[in-house]
């Protein structure tokens, strides 16, 4: 897959967490630092932040627990955990408090931490027992304070000129109330494209931005971002153009820019590098508009993706179908059996989690390129709506942003593999779902030759019954918690494989799947992340405790796990469901990822 | 859809015109006969098949729809060097973009094959005011009349370069089929016979045209190899 996967050899299984021992951390750590502020979103490193800096690199150490007991079993576990004395699921006496009425007042919660008065009060037992079983996200939000309380409406359009209900200052107002902006302008001032509100109304603020911008462009200094109140602005400089992020939901400036470049690279695959650098060197004033025409859509779906939060542009790694090896051996071998001559990559997807990939030995596909496709085929609605097949000049920009490749699409419909004439969302097939196979060549001739590839690939997966394989997998959908750690009280986790450039996570249903929870799910480990990747940190640990939800980031060399549990859970219990999914991904690797791919 | 072995002969048809005069909603509207609000533009170009029985003959077109816009413009030539027929579009609320229809007629009568048999269309009828769609299902609902383009005007320049001439709506349906049939019907005899609808794409594929038709049967037997004949 990515840049490392040519050498297999290299990759090894992620290690396994030696298993918890007695009196590590609590002596070493001041207790107090695990104290909880109240109930404050957890909004930056010096919240909650459990770091072992001793130097045990991985290494996860916890209380005194013995590993084989459930934890979260609730009221029926005979012998219910301990409470950790680190305070770290005691902190927040309001949430306490609300799912125990009775229990005593605030004051009181410190000293039932002490280690004597643990021992097992009933009503410590009650509470632990719903804190454990709770969900993250359960609080009631006020909207007042709540930044995503309007989340819901954040992907709708603003109205536009020729509505006569809505004033410029109302639209004005609307377009300010979204959480995240996006534009692009050049260098000259003139407007590119922007997510929200049409470019004439949001002229000024554009002309705003300019000016700041060129303001410190020609100091040696250029401007990064600024903060204004609860918003983030961060820019990024790309040749002629400027990329400005606006954000409310708390991303740190690093990931922004990744979601600027990622805009950056859908315009180089529209133009290709050196005929963008072209059409400002002779003429800087260039409305790129009319260039980009069509590219719109493109750039407004890789901006909502990163809006609703996507774990691939987060960690720069795709996702792979769950099939066997064996299986996903059958179908390497029949793309490869079939392959045209013209043919540079082949890639086969289900809903956007990628089957399979053939390749030339001396190349690899990078997650950039292959989002931006992902992007085209699965965010937007220009190719799936059209039925038929497609051919598309594009630039896949980290291959080599000089020149155009020419990509074949085409979605399977029915159990033959036939390619869908209608509109997939018309045949009836649920989002998620589509198999689409994907040919790439550097040869705009080959449509025909590929055409016929895929004919004959798409038959020959009918008949050794690998397509309906592929059918059943992607519409198992992920793996849920209670499959891969029963018990645990941890409800997601998500999953980087360094090696593989790839990534797994446990399914968002039911607990996430609503947009505002998801966006809440994905805002923890947007800050997991950023605590973990900032320039000093040397964390290898975290867990972070807010009013809401209890969360933990695991870093190693091989990977990267992120996990998440309801409010209240002891560093005991995340870690010990945290083994229970390394356990799980260590036996399911293989199937999991896409180790090498087909090779030719 | 198992008829009688009648003569059947692919046409390979390419749609031109500026972006958004609604190429891609027309050919939905042919093969599926769908309609879609508010479409996404087309990213570089979709081919699609779709039959049309004539009395004496079933017609399989060959569709590259193309996206109309300034950068593939280079690209064109691909899409229209061996094709039998051509639908020229623009939009009659958009005056632009019958200039822009001009542009392609004139570059088609240059470049593509001698015979080939063009189609002006101005698209989005159900926009006039006037009215004639409203024997039609769907009518405008606002009462307004959008139309920018005239009949008379199209017509006049259609003649004078010997194109076919409609105006059609893919949101009513109005003319949709009618434009595809009078093509089908238009296409002369002799270049339905040599006509080898398939590869043409490519120069490549030239040494195929000598190729006989294929007879194949009903679309769900021949699925896979449909669009190869
Ligand atoms: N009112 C009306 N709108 C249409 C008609 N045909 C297409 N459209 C709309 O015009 C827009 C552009 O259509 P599309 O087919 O994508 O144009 P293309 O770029 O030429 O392929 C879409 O929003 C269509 O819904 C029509 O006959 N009447
Ligand atoms: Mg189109």
């Amino acid at each position: 897959m990515g840049q490392e996967s040519d050498s297999p050899v290299e990759e090894q299984p992620p290690p396994l967490p030696p298993r918890p021992h007695a009196s590590s951390v609590s002596s070493a750590v001041d207790p107090k630092a695990f104290q909880a502020q109240a109930t404050t979103a957890i909004t930056s490193l010096d919240i909650q932040t459990l770091s072992f800096p001793d130097g045990t690199r991985g290494t996860f150490s916890t209380h005194s627990r013995s590993t084989s007991t459930p934890i979260g079993s609730g009221y029926t576990s005979p012998n219910p955990p301990r409470p950790s004395s680190s305070g770290a699921e005691g902190d927040d006496a309001a949430s306490i408090m609300s799912f125990a009425p009775t229990m005593r007042p605030a004051g009181d919660i410190a000293s039932l931490l002490t280690s004597s008065l643990s021992k097992k009060s009933a009503a410590w037992n009650l509470l632990k027992a719903q804190a454990a079983n709770a969900q993250p996200f359960e609080k009631h939000y006020r909207s007042a304070d709540d930044r995503l309380a309007n989340f819901e409406k954040e992907f709708d359009a603003l109205p536009d000129e020729t509505n006569e209900y809505f004033k410029d200052d109302e639209r004005l107002a609307i377009w300010r109330s979204k959480l995240k902006q996006y534009m692009v302008l050049s260098s000259a001032g003139k407007p590119i494209w922007s997510r929200h509100g049409d470019l004439n109304l949001i002229n000024s603020s554009i002309g705003v931005v300019q000016t700041i911008i060129s303001f410190y462009e020609g100091s040696k200094n250029p401007l990064q971002g600024f903060t204004a109140g609860n918003t983030r602005f961060v820019v990024l400089t790309q040749g002629p153009l400027y990329f400005v992020a606006i954000s409310k939901l708390g991303e740190s400036d690093s990931q922004l820019r990744v979601q600027l470049e990622a805009l950056y690279m859908q315009i180089l695959s529209t133009l290709t590098l050196p005929s963008l650098t072209n059409i400002f060197a002779n003429r800087p004033s260039t409305d790129l508009r009319k260039p980009l025409q069509g590219t719109e859509a493109l750039l407004s779906s890789l901006a909502d993706s990163f809006t609703k939060g996507s774990p691939s542009a987060l960690l720069s790694s795709l996702e792979c179908l769950k099939l066997r090896k064996s299986q996903r051996h059958t179908i390497n071998n029949t793309f490869l059996k079939s392959r045209a001559d013209k043919l540079l990559y082949g890639l086969i997807v289900a809903g956007g989690k990628l089957v399979s990939v053939i390749r030339p030995r001396r190349h690899s596909l990078h997650p950039s390129d292959l989002q931006l496709i992902f992007n085209m085929l699965f965010e937007s609605e220009g190719i799936k709506a059209g039925g038929g097949e497609n051919w598309i000049p594009l630039c896949l920009p980290a291959f080599n942003n000089k020149g155009y490749l020419y990509m074949y699409v085409s979605f399977f419909e029915g159990v033959s593999g036939e390619q869908a004439t209608a509109p997939a969302a018309a045949v009836g097939q649920p989002v998620g779902e589509e198999i689409a196979m994907i040919l790439i060549s550097a040869d705009r001739e080959a449509f025909f030759s590929l055409k016929q590839m895929r004919d004959d690939v798409a038959q020959q997966l009918a008949k050794n019954g690998s397509l309906a394989i592929i059918r059943d997998a992607a519409r198992a959908g992920r793996p849920s918690m209670a499959q891969i750690a029963p018990g645990s009280p941890i409800c997601h986790f998500l999953f980087k494989s360094r090696a593989n450039v790839q990534f797994c996570m446990s399914n968002l249903e039911p607990a996430f799947s609503h947009p505002v929870k998801r966006r809440r799910l994905m805002t923890v480990y947007h800050e997991l992340h950023a605590s973990t990747h900032a320039k000093n940190a040397h964390l290898k640990i975290l867990q972070c405790v807010s009013d809401d939800s209890t969360s933990l980031a695991w870093l190693t060399p091989a990977f990267e796990l992120y996990c998440i549990g309801g409010p209240n859970l002891s560093r005991a219990a995340m870690a010990q469901g945290a083994n229970k999914i390394m356990q799980w991904i260590k036996r399911e690797e293989n199937r999991l990822f896409i180790i090498g791919g087909g090779v030719f | 859809m198992a008829e009688a072995p009648k003569p059947s002969s692919s046409v390979k048809l390419v749609l031109l015109g500026e972006a958004a005069v609604g190429k891609s909603s027309l050919v939905l509207r042919f093969v599926n006969n769908d309609f879609q609000e508010n479409k996404e533009p087309t990213i570089g170009a979709a081919f699609l098949t779709q039959k049309c029985n004539l009395p004496t003959r079933t017609i399989k077109f060959e569709i590259w729809d193309t996206a109309g816009q300034e950068r593939f413009a280079s690209l064109a030539p691909m899409y229209y060097r061996n094709a039998q027929a051509a639908l020229v579009v623009y939009d009659i609320t958009k005056p632009t973009s019958l200039v822009k229809a001009r542009h392609w007629v004139a570059e088609l009568q240059r470049q593509a094959s001698p015979g080939i048999v063009i189609a002006l269309v101005g698209n989005k009828l159900d926009l006039a005011g006037e009215s004639q769609s409203t024997s039609d299902e769907g009518e405008g609902e606002d009462g307004g009349d959008a139309r920018k383009v005239s009949t008379e005007e199209a017509q006049a320049y259609a003649e004078e370069e010997s194109l076919l001439f409609f105006e059609t709506s893919a949101k009513t349906g109005h003319n949709v089929t009618e434009v595809f049939t009078a093509i089908a019907n238009a296409i002369p005899e002799t270049s339905l016979k040599s006509a080898r609808g398939s590869g043409a794409a490519g120069t490549a594929n030239r040494a195929g045209e000598e190729q006989r038709v294929n007879l194949s049967g009903p679309r769900d037997a021949g699925a896979k190899d449909g669009c190869a004949c």
